[in-house]
């Protein structure tokens, strides 16, 4: 099996997003921090000024909630991280990406071909998908240190923006390219082009009573 | 009659939400195996390598599999002879306080919110939550406690069929439900597949969420035919050509339960759920005198559970 393995920071040079393929495994280095519904609310529709330098300190957005507490001196301790799925969150990604300036968006499941040519690429920004889902205590090995918890109080633990520094923290895969290619998109016509589907709905039918709203193209990415 | 310690059950609640965080099931694991060694899609044979490896990982750190660790909540089972110390009343407010001091010790995420305010008491613990169910069995005086941490967003659906759609009808939303999940891996596949047909909706669900979590791989529905079914099912979801994490590939499915109930004659209501790659559930008996065995397999769908007729009659069911 010829997976590449990569090491890539998590405030990345242009030249090493370049080299990235579809289907590629990395690790990455250096401090990624949380950010999904919560944060993005917060800081985008709420206007709250956001508590990092972005992206000086970290490119690297995680959408994540980690297995993990704040310990009553004001540690921290984090069992296991693994992403939750990103395609709910694109309506706040272009705002969020032109005012963080990440350049890593690292989810589960990835987002349409259509949003990473609209946004992603403009940006110079790519998308690593965790593995599994989800190797959380693999991905919890490489947590080096939590630096910092912001915005817990306000958004709840799950919700909070966690600042993780990650020492060769993964497997994550790429899942979007400079290009713009979808490595879930591609994946998901070749399955369409083998047949199998329609081999195996061979001689199913219908149901009697329809529901609004549905697809019934077996090739639509249904997010 | 002996009552069982109120200390001992909520002690052995914790240690079992721990369990479930960390350890992966026997069963799923000896599945999942079958699945890496005959899996041939590069990517995703590189998924199930390295969640075997996480699976591992977790056991030595002793630190949750997944960082999403689901939504905890337990199923009790009681013989018919069991008494609780301080009542059922009490033994629901130590699961809730195991429940809470798990998700702080583990750690777990605490998962749970307000569904319209987003409250989140940093604990898994609000309205509702734990969900806790309860079941008998006609002998014995232990106390069956299991806890559930399924995955909350993606992989179930449901959907009121009709006699008229038949198996080809069941088929199909068996199919849908698997494609629209499966892709992109939302449904963390290969997942064990629960399915309920019949009940009215409410129980439907339940009956296929039961299916998935309380059943083991392995396991077969006792009536001939359905256990057919399983297995038809099991392999017409591994055809189609996709595998983890949405990957080219030939595993979708471990194993697939399927349970039913009497419905409405004019219905055959249908739900569709999936287990993930972490499929957290641990079983503790605990009986009057103190003791304790610890195990994986729920056995909760006994024939007493999937009983027909108007009393529990067991040599006439047996002989059925």
């Amino acid at each position: 099996m010829s997976v590449r393995e990569i090491r890539l920071s998590t405030t990345p040079t242009a030249e090493a997003i370049a080299e990235l393929r579809l289907g590629d495994v990395v690790y990455l280095d250096g401090l990624m921090y949380t950010a999904r519904e919560g944060v993005y609310m917060r800081a985008l529709e709420e206007r709250a000024n956001i508590p990092m330098e972005l992206p000086a300190e970290s490119a690297a957005n995680f959408h994540c909630s980690p297995a993990a507490r704040i310990n009553a001196d004001g540690s921290f301790d984090m069992g296991a991280v693994t992403a939750t799925a990103s395609f709910r969150f694109a309506k706040w990604l272009p705002e969020w990406m032109e005012k963080s300036g990440a350049k890593l968006i690292v989810g589960k499941g990835g987002m349409t071909s259509k949003d990473y040519k609209s946004y992603f690429v403009p940006n110079g920004a790519i998308y690593l998908s965790t593995v599994g889902y989800g190797t959380g205590a693999l991905l919890g090995r490489g947590v080096e240190k939590v630096e910092a918890v912001h915005w817990n109080r306000e958004l709840g633990l799950a919700q909070a923006m966690w600042v993780i520094r990650c020492r060769k923290m993964g497997p994550f895969i790429v899942a979007s390219d400079l290009n713009g290619d979808c490595l879930f998109e591609r994946e998901n016509a070749r399955i369409a082009e083998s047949g199998a589907v329609q081999a195996a709905y061979a001689g199913t039918k219908p149901a009697v009573l329809k529901r609004y709203g549905e697809s019934d193209d077996r090739s639509d990415e249904v997010i | 009659m002996t009552e069982t310690p109120l200390a001992l059950l909520e002690s052995t609640a914790e240690t079992l939400m721990n369990k479930a965080a960390i350890e992966i099931p026997q069963d799923y694991l000896d599945g999942l195996q079958q699945a890496a060694n005959d899996e041939d899609g590069d990517l995703s044979s590189f998924v199930l390598k390295a969640m075997l490896e996480n699976y591992e990982a977790a056991k030595e750190d002793r630190r949750a599999m997944c960082g999403d660790t689901g939504v905890p909540r337990w199923f009790v089972k009681l013989g018919n002879e069991a008494r609780v110390e301080g009542g059922m009343c009490a033994l629901e407010d130590a699961l809730r306080r195991a429940t809470a001091k798990a998700t702080n010790g583990v750690p777990l995420r605490p998962n749970r919110v307000h569904p319209l305010w987003r409250t989140d008491h940093d604990n898994n613990c609000g309205i509702g939550a734990p969900e806790i169910e309860y079941a008998f069995e006609p002998e014995g005086d232990w106390i069956d406690l299991i806890t559930v941490h399924k995955g909350g967003l993606f992989g179930t659906d449901y959907r009121m069929l009709f006699p008229s759609d038949g198996i080809q009808g069941i088929k199909r939303f068996y199919l849908d439900s698997l494609m629209a999940f499966g892709k992109r891996g939302l449904a963390c596949q290969p997942a064990i597949i629960g399915i309920g047909l019949g009940g009215s909706k409410d129980i439907c669900m339940t009956l296929g969420k039961r299916a998935s979590v309380l059943r083991t791989v392995g396991s077969k529905n006792p009536d001939p035919r359905i256990a057919e079914l399983e297995a038809e099912f099991k392999s017409l979801g591994n055809s189609i050509g996709m595998g983890a994490m949405g990957f080219v590939g030939k595993n979708m499915v471990v194993q697939c339960n399927i349970e039913v109930g009497y419905c409405h004659t004019g219905g055959l209501p249908m739900s569709v759920h999936a287990f993930c790659l972490s499929s957290r559930r641990a079983v503790a008996r605990i009986w009057p005198d103190g003791r304790v065995e610890h195990r994986t397999d729920p056995d909760w769908f006994t024939p007493y559970m999937r009983r027909e007729g108007v009393e529990w009659a067991p040599m006439v069911e047996a002989a059925e």
